[in-house]
């Protein structure tokens, strides 16, 4: 789950780290109160969205009085951010961040996440901060710096040292850094995150070490330990089908494409989503039934696809095992009839009694074509989503 | 011989007495599967399905010599009973249970360094040696007795897989799960199948993310001489969209070498024959055995 840079920010601030002093706004109005508590000859206005490449697409922007503030933030607030990272889809902001605009003299970039291949936490740190940390990776890997700690181990005060210095730090700006660090790391463990990322980390010309950007997600699996995050889940972040699906415990992600995809198994619904790329289509959305697919829940994420307008066929590719395919069968007739089925429909389903099965589908009424592989499936449906 | 599972496997299950613990034993016991008792605390000493359950895997090990246990116990308590299975030093620990946190299973990682212990998962469909018997939840009736070895990090491709490899027919199935942080990966796997001398050809699946098909790749290059089995190999994902979860929390795409694409090259600059789609897994493991 991915939360709010300012809500990263204040998270970060109970574990000691430094962070600019700020405040989050729904309402330009509120930007007047703001202001005058920073006290500030410059702010920073940050449009919330989950995602980044704000700053290149005027979701980020540097304010000096109470004016230019309150004009900034009214365009802000409603407008529709489309930054490098949101792809072709458009975000609303509807949150506003003000926080103190720091002096900076260096940027630096720190992050910490998951590493599938040491099965440990890994931490990535680069005196080139404030960039494009996957481009710094490509023009010059050198001045990354990476530890990779043993599962389930934590970061040791020696640890922040050696980053510290590897970031080129020295004195009591390399303690500050090395509190900071200390204090993310420690975040990151008791929050159960997935990966946090500072970018930029700066030097101020203060002498100040200061985390000046975050963006954090966390563990899903965890969650049902860490209500303090479930709580800070934004709605407004998620595709209205993508919350119901969640509400109905199903798999489900919204895709670019114009068929329809429902299977069970998250391997086998990639799986299907590239032989329909093989064959010329593409996928609507990635759905996996997960759990028992079971004739009410096939019922429910089949109603669920259906109402998707971008969907034109539907394919279902059920890998029974020990399910009864003529109940499946039923299910999807049952939700044909309440939808008033008028898309193409391609139906493979292996397991039990498939005979049973495919012979209710046949004689629906309906316009499902029952077929007896996944390789026939893919074809027919991108087949009779072209003639559309 | 087959691996991991024999004919000499004492199996029992943590979790017995639960819905899918229940369940599954069920199936497991139809399959003829070697089930010497369950474990569930505070259950100790009554029998669930005819079989006896014990409070510890401590307790079931002494009363029965099993060496080996399914963990189908819920998420928030499984990384305990993986743990549990551990110290009483069993052979095998294979873990069904989807929804362990990370960090948890980093905690299991650490505290099975130097152990004698085998872990297949956490989220995974188990372990199947056609005719002998199986721990998770892989149907018995799609496999067939054979000798071909399948390693899988999605259940339902396995079973695809195992359905396709019907002519064939299989010595073990195993799915190592879609999870971040889990116990056996496709190296070991790849490893068991090729000591095994009931083991002639192997069918690897993997999917997006991180980069074990990578390391499974650099394993097979490393294959000499006699010593050397032929392997079919598929990468789901390859539609897949950067950056998004789809369904397995490890099965994002954050890098170059995450992808389907990259992985499949790694697996063909290795000899693996690789099916451009799941449907044609079965064909590629014929071709891959005629060469």
């Amino acid at each position: 789950m991915d939360i709010h840079e300012y809500q990263a920010k204040q998270l970060l601030a109970k574990f000691g780290v430094n962070i600019p002093a700020g405040e989050i706004i729904y309402q330009p109005h509120e930007a007047v109160t703001v202001t005058s508590w920073l006290n500030e000859e410059e702010v920073m206005v940050k449009a919330q969205v989950h995602a980044g490449g704000r700053g290149k697409s005027g979701g980020i922007k540097k304010c000096s009085g109470q004016d230019e503030v309150v004009e900034t933030v009214e365009k802000m607030i409603g407008m529709k951010l489309k930054t490098p990272q949101t792809g072709d889809k458009q975000k609303t902001v509807s949150r506003v961040y003000i926080e103190k605009a720091h002096n900076i003299e260096t940027e630096l970039y720190f992050c910490i996440l998951v590493d599938r291949e040491t099965g440990g936490n890994t931490i990535i740190t680069s005196k080139k901060g404030g960039m494009d940390i996957e481009k710094v990776a490509e023009d010059d890997p050198n001045s990354i710096f990476k530890v990779k700690l043993s599962p389930g181990t934590k970061l040791l005060n020696h640890h922040a040292r050696t980053i510290s210095y590897e970031l080129g730090l020295k004195g009591t700006i390399a303690k500050k850094a090395q509190k900071n660090l200390m204090g993310i790391y420690n975040a990151f463990e008791k929050l159960d995150a997935a990966m946090i990322e500072i970018n930029p980390l700066a030097v101020t010309k203060e002498g100040e070490v200061v985390a000046l950007d975050c963006k954090a997600s966390f563990d899903d699996n965890a969650l049902y330990r860490q209500r303090q995050i479930a709580d800070m889940k934004d709605d407004n972040e998620y595709d209205p089908l993508e919350l119901e699906a969640a509400r109905h415990d199903l798999n489900y992600v919204k895709l670019d494409g114009n068929i329809g995809l429902m299977v069970n198994g998250a391997g086998l619904s990639m799986a299907t989503m590239d032989i329909i790329k093989f064959y010329g289509g593409e996928a609507a959305n990635f759905m996996d039934v997960a759990g028992a697919a079971t004739p009410q829940r096939v019922a429910a994420a089949f109603k669920l696809i259906y109402r998707d307008n971008d969907v034109k066929g539907i394919l279902i590719n059920i890998f029974g095992g020990m399910m009864r395919c003529n109940d499946i069968a039923q299910g999807l007739v049952d939700a044909s009839k309440e939808v008033g089925l008028d898309k193409p429909l391609v139906v493979r389903l292996e397991g039990t009694n498939v005979e049973k099965g495919m012979d209710i589908l046949k004689n629906s009424g309906f316009p499902i074509t029952p077929v007896p592989t996944m390789e026939q499936a893919a074809k027919e449906i991108v087949e009779l989503v072209k003639k559309k | 011989m087959a691996v991991l599972i024999t004919r000499e496997s004492k199996i029992i299950c943590q979790g017995f007495t639960g819905s899918q613990g229940t369940f599954h034993s069920e199936r497991a016991i139809e399959y003829n599967t070697n089930i010497v008792g369950g474990v569930t605390p505070d259950k100790g000493g009554m029998k669930h399905l005819n079989i006896p359950v014990f409070n510890t895997v401590a307790e079931a090990k002494k009363k029965t010599g099993c060496n080996a246990s399914g963990v189908f116990v819920p998420p928030p308590f499984a990384a305990d009973a993986i743990l549990e299975g551990v110290e009483a030093e069993l052979d095998l620990i294979v873990c069904i249970t989807d929804g362990i946190p990370t960090s948890d299973m980093q905690r299991v990682r650490r505290e099975m360094k130097g152990s004698k212990t085998r872990l297949v998962g956490p989220n995974c469909p188990g372990v199947l040696t056609p005719g002998v018997g199986k721990i998770g939840i892989i149907p018995g009736h799609i496999c067939k007795p054979g000798r071909i070895g399948v390693v899988s990090r999605s259940g339902t491709l396995s079973y695809e897989a195992a359905v396709q490899t019907s002519s064939l027919g299989q010595s073990t199935i195993i799915g190592i799960g879609g999870d971040p942080v889990n116990g056996t990966n496709f190296v070991d796997a790849l490893e068991l199948f090729l000591k095994d001398d009931e083991t002639d050809g192997i069918v690897l699946i993997g999917e997006i993310g991180g980069t074990p098909e990578v390391e499974g790749a650099e394993f097979i290059k490393s294959w000499k001489g006699e010593f050397k089995k032929p392997v079919a190999g598929f990468v789901a994902g390859a539609a897949a969209p950067k950056g998004r979860k789809l369904g397995h929390a490890g099965a994002i795409v954050n890098s170059g070498a995450e992808t389907a694409e990259a992985k499949k090259e790694a697996l063909k600059s290795a000899g693996v024959t690789v099916a451009h789609t799941i449907t044609t897994i079965g064909e590629a493991m014929i071709k891959a055995m005629e060469n």
